[in-house]
């Protein structure tokens, strides 16, 4: 076991685990977004950041891949930590604004504007879809493609993946998956699993008798 | 490039995690781009998704999944080059050849791309073509470069810059050039001489031009090896007890022709040490 002083609260906690397990265990909440049980962590969407030390040498560190050490001070809801959070969000937003997730996120810190450029972008390359298919799903369909600005989550070569088994679990965990559904242009889609989306709005024989996943219709709520 | 060399390139490589990056740099080497059919090889030799390594051949701006031309032109837009005009510089390629930076034109001829920096800002704007720099590059050269590049006549350009001369060399022991005009290299004499290991001998080749020490070797001798050179005519060794400054082995010594001091190269395979000695003519 770890001593470990939380919000000021001193614990003991299990060695190993990380800032946010500690946390959430006792009770602290920390928003996440690409952070899933059963996945490794991956750091990539910096909203679970909390401050830890003390000071002048204070500083701001992701909780979900930062493993707890002996004497750690951790604060999880400083304003500095508030401060950066909402940021975080407000970044989130200007890129993905149609997510569900991401203004639910927003709504709950109080984020009502954001003060940049606004796109919409499909994708928050959090990197969810990408641990779910090789971790979970054993199938390493899609991954990350390019880099910095051209960076992207799809199959290699842009063509229906041979180990893409249509398992629906890279949309299942996507927090911007309203727009990662194309619905009825499965050719558009990530990993063309969304060909398995059949929705019962649209035509039969387009799709066959393929299931959908999404509860309730994604498809339907677009239209 | 066929399976089996892709196969064995994953065999030298190891299969471990670090070994991807110099299989495909060396699949690119060969190929030129890597080819759909060798990331899928990859993979699946490596027991990697295909994901995988299509995300690190993605990722690093080494790598291309496109073909590539015959001739490689890169323009450098680093911020040196830029604010001395690089940007014109791309714009007159472009026109002249007719495609966008990163393009290839559609005779598989000339690919033309940019870079950000070649770390050679004081030549500045600079244009790299096969591997030939041209500093201080204008809108007028461009034409010029094209045709150098499309002619591969860089070769002869290269004695004309100030640095390279040519030297000639004959046995320290028996007087006898050493020289060869019946086979030239990079547009001038070779230098001929014999290599000998393990009781395997040949000849051996350099070019005349002082800078271009390549040797190429009659038999293939192993990387690394220390090999004996000598005379072609008298037979004695050039091997003198000198050591080469970059890695130690012996020095094999040729006197200049005009007995003007001494011309020694390493004799390590793969290494190229090399040394003139003007003013030490006593041998």
């Amino acid at each position: 076991m770890i001593n470990i002083t939380i919000n000021g609260l001193a614990v003991s906690v299990e060695n190993g685990s990380t800032i946010l397990e500690a946390a959430r265990f006792l009770g602290f909440p920390i928003p996440t977004l690409c952070h899933h049980e059963g996945l490794t962590p991956y750091g990539a969407c910096r909203l679970c950041v909390v401050e830890i030390g003390e000071g002048p040498g204070a500083r701001l560190v992701s909780s979900c891949t930062y493993p707890v050490e002996e004497g750690l001070k951790v604060r999880t809801a400083s304003e500095r930590v508030v401060r950066a959070r909402r940021m975080i969000i407000e970044l989130l937003l200007a890129s993905c604004p149609q997510s569900k997730v991401i203004q639910d996120l927003a709504s709950a810190h109080g984020v009502r504007t954001q003060r940049f450029k606004q796109e919409y972008e499909d994708c928050v390359l959090c990197g969810l879809c990408v641990r779910m298919c090789s971790e979970q799903m054993m199938a390493g369909a899609i991954g990350f493609r390019g880099r910095g600005e051209e960076r992207s989550i799809g199959t290699p070569f842009d063509v229906q993946s041979e180990v893409c088994r249509f398992c629906g679990g890279c949309m299942h965990v996507c927090p911007a998956c309203q727009l990662r559904c194309t619905y009825n242009q499965p050719e558009k889609a990530v990993c063309n699993a969304c060909a398995n989306l059949a929705p019962p709005c649209i035509e039969k024989e387009q799709y066959g008798d393929m299931m959908c996943y999404m509860n309730p219709c994604v498809a339907c709520e677009i239209k | 490039m066929d399976t089996k060399g892709i196969l064995e390139i994953i065999q030298r490589n190891g299969k471990n995690h670090a070994g991807i990056i110099a299989i495909l740099e060396e699949i690119q080497e060969e190929c030129s781009y890597l080819p759909e059919e060798a990331l899928r090889l990859v993979a699946r030799e490596t027991g990697r998704s295909l994901a995988d390594i299509y995300g690190v051949a993605t990722f690093y701006k080494a790598f291309s999944l496109k073909p590539k031309g015959r001739h490689c032109i890169s323009a450098c837009l680093g911020t040196a080059c830029h604010v001395r005009g690089a940007q014109k510089i791309v714009e007159e390629f472009s026109q002249e050849l007719g495609i966008k930076p990163g393009e290839t034109t559609p005779d598989n001829e000339i690919t033309f791309e940019t870079v950000n920096c070649l770390g050679a800002c004081a030549l500045g704007p600079i244009v790299v073509s096969d591997g030939h720099y041209f500093a201080n590059v204008t809108a007028r050269k461009v034409g010029e470069i094209l045709r150098d590049t499309r002619e591969g006549t860089f070769d002869s350009d290269v004695s004309q810059e100030a640095h390279p001369f040519l030297i000639e060399v004959s046995c320290p022991r028996c007087g006898r050039s050493l020289m060869d005009s019946g086979t030239s290299l990079h547009g001038h004499p070779s230098i001929l001489i014999t290599a000998s290991m393990n009781g395997k001998t040949g000849w051996a080749r350099i070019p005349s031009l002082y800078g271009h020490f390549s040797r190429t070797h009659e038999h293939d001798f192993p990387a690394d090896t220390i090999i004996q050179l000598s005379c072609p005519h008298c037979a004695s060794s050039f091997q003198d007890g000198s050591r080469c400054v970059d890695c130690g082995a012996p020095l094999a010594t040729m006197r200049l022709a005009d007995n003007s001091g001494v011309f020694r190269i390493c004799t390590r395979t793969g290494c190229d040490g090399h040394l003139l000695d003007i003013g030490r003519a006593e041998l």
